[in-house]
């Protein structure tokens, strides 16, 4: 599948379950600031790609878990611990920016449109080489 | 009044389907309010919309709770579509007919169908859809201060859910 068939699914997914216009769904859309997600619709977008493409995502796979450890935040901010296990569990996102000021209240401000895709990219990559 | 928007459970396959019935009855003082009558007309009594989607969300819910016999706290996080195409009066029967589409630990996305039923001849006759999402929020707290207690599915409603509830200790 196409990086922009890809796109036009999630696209579609995130219309489906946010109630915006499509032309809201950019690339770059923030799904909390942008979209205005809430906690709640992150199950509802999970359960959505998986219909849409066809697999299963486990738990904390796409979205993280709750990283509230004092192993990986200290006051509120995320670690240097913190951030690699980000990094490492979601490679599908880009924590460039969250990792200037790695405050967790606004760690789910990473995920965009883009990060969506990406995931999707590289679950049915893993699934064509299993 | 109790906050139970079901009467009785016709059908449960396991981690399935669930299948519920209420009847409308006129002695509900809300459907006297639904509508009152007015400079537009008479009191035309009938079963609320937002009823009919708490009575599917109670039976969804039930489903779901079912599965791991009800020791999670499941409650409803979202309703991502609720379409009814007809209304229910006093002396008509709803069927809620509900089934799990996919569920884990962070919660379950439901599909159901309403129906309704005319005691006076008819049949069933499908009179809406929804889906609705769930959570356990034990697995979702988000530092919400919640009781350790269940109560999602207290007394009110053990008279319903009779066999699929664990014995009491």
């Amino acid at each position: 599948m196409s990086h922009d068939d890809i796109f036009t699914k999630v696209q579609g997914v995130l219309v489906d379950a946010l109630g915006v216009d499509d032309d809201e769904v950019t690339p770059t859309a923030r799904l909390t600031t942008d979209l205005h997600a809430e906690s709640i619709d992150f199950l509802d977008i999970v359960f959505r790609i998986e219909k849409a493409f066809g697999f299963k995502i486990g738990q904390g796979e796409l979205f993280p878990d709750n990283i509230n450890d004092p192993k990986y935040v200290n006051d509120g901010v995320v670690n240097a611990a913190g951030l690699a296990l980000l990094r490492e569990k979601m490679p599908h996102v880009d924590f460039s920016a969250f990792a200037a000021d790695p405050k967790l209240e606004k760690v789910s401000e990473v995920f965009t449109v883009t990060s969506l895709v990406n995931f999707v990219q590289n679950k049915l990559a893993a699934s064509a080489t299993a | 009044m109790r906050w139970l928007w079901i009467d009785a459970i016709l059908l449960h396959e396991p981690h399935t389907r669930l299948v519920a019935i209420k009847n409308v009855s006129l002695a509900e003082d809300h459907l006297h309010q639904h509508f009152e009558a007015g400079s537009d007309g008479p009191a035309q009594p009938m079963m609320p919309a937002s009823l009919m989607l708490e009575g599917m969300a109670q039976t969804a819910g039930i489903l779901v709770g079912s599965v791991r016999q009800f020791k999670e706290k499941v409650v409803l996080a979202k309703v991502t579509e609720a379409l009814f195409e007809s209304d229910v009066f006093p002396g008509q029967s709803i069927r809620y007919d509900a089934t799990i589409e996919r569920m884990d630990d962070m919660g379950a996305s439901t599909k159901g169908v309403i129906s309704r039923f005319d005691h006076r001849g008819g049949g069933w006759i499908d009179i809406g859809r929804t889906e609705i999402i769930f959570s356990h929020v034990d697995q979702n707290r988000a530092g919400l201060d919640l009781p350790e207690h269940n109560f999602v599915f207290g007394e009110n409603f053990r008279a319903i859910l009779g066999g699929l509830l664990p014995k009491r200790a």
